[in-house]
């Protein structure tokens, strides 16, 4: 099984932010309090990819894929089962193995160096704490600065996400901003510290239509300006278009295509990836909508045979593909990679004939 | 390598970052009193819970206004106005009528008793002046006195303090030991959470009363032993997973995860959102906590099990243990005033309680 | 469950531009307050519309605009503290306002049924899904069927959802998402409404179940010729399957016509400010524009147009008077005294 991008061993491109290989995270599924568990769900099934300095990945997929899991892995909300997850500590420009952190001053400065910019802004806010507190916390937390100061910088934060007068938001409790509001200052929270990487979880999903475009611009000159890092969890093709450099899709698990965005909407590979476009709702009355090419059989999530994890609703499924083990996924053309045995090393497709989809035009 | 200094910022020009003029105390000090003038205007709409607070309020007032009477009005009179070493014997006069019978039952009791000792004998036409005690209310006692000659409104100011010392002991340990274990088991989960509500299960299987009469019986319990055992037991059982299972459902609110990311320790995520989160239903719970220990003491008191100088069961106990209880209605100034006192006091937090249910839980409130 | 791929249905002719002769459904100047501890809220100001026969419309709008308090409304489910102050719905020519409960009851579903918000999470665990179903049946069916019929409809109905007509003997949590979704259309259609509300029938789904519902409530819809009403705040869903659309805005309608004229040219400010702020994955890239400010207080609305706050094109005119609704193509209704200023698309979405 060829490996992907580089391995371990070769020294990684300085302009490397975050690199994630082979990344598992099983959860048991515990009969009981006394027995250890047999049954595992992948959630994450040996996910590799690479952020460059102030890129976006999108990581898209619907709900189960593992996105989610994903993200919360590489903030440390959970810890992975195996593989390896490295990000760049700026204050030391060294890559930092982040599942080999023990030590309290080590997690601090990944604490300092990763943060997360949460879904839900009604429940991500402590709603007896007030909006300082809420922005002040990772100053708090990690015993930095004097209060004046981190006065300031609160100040300077809200100034910097749009809440202004910033000393008006500042002793105001949660209910009473409306969700965009509390979404930036759940940004401006995220930024407090000055982090080199920022994982978003759906940090638009919950909001009004109206409001989304001003946040995520939001989010994209914040992430010029300050030259972060972004990972993007979202279910929303069209919204992962706006914000992402590349785009990750991901199935249970496994990430079946990833390619620079656009490059992804022109020529979709793995079949999955052109049901998922095929089916998105299009804003245009007079689209007419391509054919979804996906079964309706289920597929395995506990427990799931080597086999390709696509199988069961794969349209374009062959004999081989049941042979063999889940493709890895491979670099086909220009940083295009795709995890199908259908696709040749050079990105032509060789199972049953299928429309031509490139939604850019 | 930690850096305590604040991360450069060089995106907001200085004269743009406009920093509140207060020092943060005075700001969170404001704040916390507008929450409360607005939790006030949300509970005051709640007849019944203004009720709660009248009679809470008024065995405040008595509590306070016990030693106040005893340093002005009372202090020329402390040997008779003294709850519990006080005695007074009123002098009442009455005339002996043909039969022997003397209208008032009760210093016929005290008359009898002389007649058995050999010591008097009533002719008709005398006038007699007897020392009473139980006495009915007069104008030297607003409410009497008991069978030992003690004022009774001061017995019955006096354990106000005792109830509110009680109260406050016994609600206070059992909702903050209930609080922390609930918020720990809810937080850590594992075996922690499961020997903390075994524990639990155990304590609750307890039966309060006849356990608290057998270490009433072998020790000698005081107020605040007393309430103390109250509220470690009750702080341990049952309250305990009712403040659990609210404080699972905090837990697994996004907030938490936030805490965690931005570098918050087990302990400040424990101590600054989740048992924030539990505490409004913490105070709730005070509440009936207070109701329970008051009745648990009255009980206990009737039964003559506690050391306690004053109380109102202590009270009741007192008639009872002197034959009084049988003479209901005629001596209803030893039972009744203290037995009101109990309901009053109990039903006071109660209502309290029921009030703050609407502040707790805002779905509650009238839209 | 394998579907034939080539078998999309096909789009049926667009609605004819003149008025709707004969409408199913009519919604004549529907006043609509909440009362609150805070003062009335007023939730729908002069609303008025038309649904025909066999067609679908779309209410677009965030929260807050309406769109819910009108289906509400118009199945009279409305909340204590509401009030209806004005207007007429009238339901296949009968003003269902003027009904009593008792027939308003008969009303519901049997003529008009609702598929509701979250309306998946709104089975009951404990009891089976077709037991649920028949629950609805026979409380709504002029003569109570017997079991049996009762259960060889529901058979019929899992069939046209697209569902197992054996999981009508499962309990909720043996179905997904997508299952319970459908699960809940199969009960809105159990009594042959002639108008379906769908208030936000796929919010919660996946997208390619979202695709595969959309497309089964379009089939039903034109097989039995039954008028849907969708009430969504997501855009690309209305305009994949609805022949009109109604765009509001706190509480007023502020565009109403065909899906495709107003898509294709959108008059008022706010549906063109919010056609250029939806992003797509179809198409070149093109900058989006962002929408400021934030949806109103409907206790103390702005006083005019109640847009005009968050308004590019807004005028003295408008914070002064509300502009009442006018034709400015044939079927195509909008209110805005600066509907001229408005330009066209950046990329014709049509």
């Amino acid at each position: 099984m060829t490996d992907i991008v580089e391995s371990v061993e070769k020294p990684v491109d300085p302009s490397t932010r975050v690199k994630v290989d082979h990344l598992k995270k099983y959860f048991p599924i515990s009969k009981s309090m006394f027995r250890r568990a047999d049954d595992f769900v992948h959630a994450v099934d040996d996910v590799s990819f690479e952020i460059k300095a102030g890129r976006s990945l999108g990581l898209v997929g619907e709900s189960g894929c593992g996105k989610t899991t994903t993200g919360r892995i590489l903030v440390k909300l959970e810890e992975a089962s195996e593989g390896s997850v490295q990000i760049r500590d700026q204050a030391i420009d060294e890559m930092v193995e982040i599942t080999e952190i023990t030590s309290k001053g080590d997690r601090k400065d990944f604490r300092k160096n990763v943060q997360m910019i949460f879904q839900d802004p009604y429940e991500s806010m402590n709603p007896r704490r007030t909006v300082y507190d809420a922005v002040a916390e990772p100053l708090v937390v990690q015993k930095i600065g004097s209060t004046p100061d981190r006065e300031k910088r609160v100040v300077e934060l809200l100034t910097l996400v749009g809440l202004t007068p910033a000393e008006s938001y500042l002793f105001r409790y949660p209910h009473e901003l409306s969700g965009g509001q509390r979404q930036r200052v759940a940004i401006a929270r995220a930024l407090v510290m000055n982090p080199s990487f920022v994982v978003a979880d759906e940090p638009t999903s919950m909001l009004d239509v109206s409001i989304r475009i001003s946040i995520m611009q939001l989010m994209s000159d914040l992430a010029d300006e300050l030259g972060v890092t972004y990972l993007y969890i979202t279910h929303d093709l069209a919204v992962a278009r706006y914000m992402c450099n590349r785009i990750a899709v991901m199935y249970l698990g496994k990430i079946v295509e990833l390619a620079p965005t656009e490059e992804l909407l022109a020529n979709p590979m793995h079949p999955y990836t052109r049901a998922l476009l095929s089916a998105v709702p299009v804003p245009d009355p007079s689209y007419d909508r391509p054919d979804v090419e996906i079964l309706g059989g289920v597929s395995k999530a506990i427990n799931p045979e080597a086999v390709c994890r696509f199988i069961e609703r794969c349209p374009f499924a062959e004999d081989k593909c049941r042979e063999l083990d889940h493709p890895p996924l491979d670099d086909r053309a220009e940083e295009h990679f795709v995890a199908c045995h259908l696709v040749t090393p050079d990105g032509t497709w060789t199972g049953a004939e299928r429309a031509e989809l490139d939604l850019r035009s | 390598m930690t850096d305590t200094a604040i991360p450069p910022g060089d995106l907001v020009p200085d004269e743009d970052i406009n920093v509140p003029e207060e020092s943060l105390w005075r700001i969170r000090l404001r704040l916390f009193g507008s929450t409360m003038r607005k939790n006030w205007s949300i509970f005051s709409r709640n007849r019944l819970g203004v009720v709660g607070v009248l009679f809470v309020g008024f065995f405040g007032f008595l509590a306070i206004l016990q030693p106040i009477l005893m340093a002005t009005v009372w202090s020329d009179q402390k040997d008779i106005y003294d709850p519990v070493v006080g005695h007074d014997s009123v002098i009442l006069s009455k005339t002996v009528v043909p039969d022997g019978e003397v209208e008032d039952s009760l210093s016929q009791m005290s008359f009898t008793e002389a007649m058995i000792a050999g010591e008097f004998f009533p002719e008709e036409g005398m006038i007699i002046e007897v020392p009473i005690a139980p006495a009915p209310p007069n104008v030297k006692h607003f409410l009497g006195t008991d069978p030992f000659g003690r004022d009774i409104l001061s017995q019955l100011m006096k354990s106000s303090q005792a109830a509110f010392t009680l109260g406050v002991i016994a609600a206070v340990s059992a909702v903050t030991l209930a609080t922390l274990v609930g918020s720990v088991a809810a937080y850590y989960g594992g075996w922690i959470d499961s020997s903390l509500m075994r524990l639990a299960d155990l304590i609750l299987l307890l039966p309060l009363l006849p356990l608290l009469i057998v270490i009433g019986s072998f020790w000698d319990v005081g107020l605040v032993q007393l309430g103390l055992l109250i509220g470690i037991l009750a702080g341990l059982g049952g309250t305990a997973i009712i403040l659990k299972s609210q404080a699972l459902s905090v837990k697994v609110k996004p907030f938490n995860d936030a805490a965690r990311v931005a570098g918050g320790s087990n302990w400040h995520i424990i101590s600054r959102h989740i048992i924030p989160n539990v505490l409004p239903l913490s105070f709730l719970y005070m509440m009936f906590e207070v109701t329970g220990a008051i009745f648990l003491e009255a009980t206990l008191s009737f039964f003559g099990l506690l050391s306690i100088p004053m109380s109102w069961g202590i009270m009741i106990n007192t008639a009872h243990t002197q034959g009084y209880t049988l003479f209901g209605l005629r001596a209803w100034w030893l039972l009744f005033p203290a037995g009101l006192s109990v309901t009053l006091f109990a039903a006071g937090f109660f209502l309290i309680g029921r009030a703050m249910d609407e502040v707790v839980n805002p779905r509650l409130r009238a839209r | 469950m394998n579907r034939d791929q080539s078998a999309v249905a096909d789009e049926q002719p667009l609605a004819s531009a003149e008025p709707i002769a004969d409408p199913i459904l009519e919604v004549d100047h529907l006043i609509m307050n909440y009362r609150t501890k805070d003062g009335p809220v007023s939730a729908v100001q002069d609303v008025s519309f038309s649904v025909g026969r066999g067609e679908s419309l779309g209410l677009v709008g965030e929260s807050g605009c309406g769109k819910t308090s009108i289906a509400l409304s118009l199945m009279r489910l409305l909340p204590d503290n509401a009030e209806v102050q004005n207007g007429k719905i009238i339901l296949d020519g009968e003003n269902i306002l003027d009904l009593d409960d008792e027939a308003m009851r008969q009303t519901r579903w049997d003529d008009i049924a609702m598929v509701f918000q979250g309306a998946m999470n709104s089975w009951n665990p404990v009891y089976r899904v077709g037991d649920q179903i028949r629950e609805a049946i026979d409380l709504h069916w002029d003569v109570k069927p017997t079991v049996v019929e009762a259960n060889a409809r529901i058979a019929e109905l899992f069939e046209l959802v697209g569902l197992d007509p054996s999981m009508a003997d499962r309990y909720p949590h043996e179905f997904s998402g997508g299952m319970k979704q459908r699960a809940v259309i199969a009960m809105a259609l159990s009594c042959d409404p002639k108008v379906i509300i769908a208030d936000e029938p796929t919010t919660a789904l996946d997208v390619i179940v979202q695709e595969q519902v959309l497309e089964e409530l379009r089939s039903i819809q034109h097989e039995f010729g039954m008028s849907i009403i969708y009430i969504s705040h997501d855009i690309a869903v209305i305009a994949e399957i609805t022949d009109h659309l109604g765009v509001m805005y706190a509480g007023k309608l502020v565009e109403h016509g065909e899906t495709a004229d107003v898509f294709a040219r959108p008059r008022h400010p706010y549906a063109w400010l919010l056609l250029s702020s939806t992003p797509s994955v179809t198409g070149p890239k093109l900058q989006l524009s962002p929408l400021e400010g934030e949806p109103p207080n409907l206790v103390n609305p702005p006083t005019g147009c109640r847009f005009h706050p968050r308004c590019p094109f807004a005028t003295d005119q408008c914070s002064a008077e509300e502009p009442p609704m006018e034709e400015i193509a044939p079927g195509h209704t909008v209110a805005c005294w600066n509907h001229e200023q408005v330009p066209e698309m950046e990329t014709s979405r049509a």
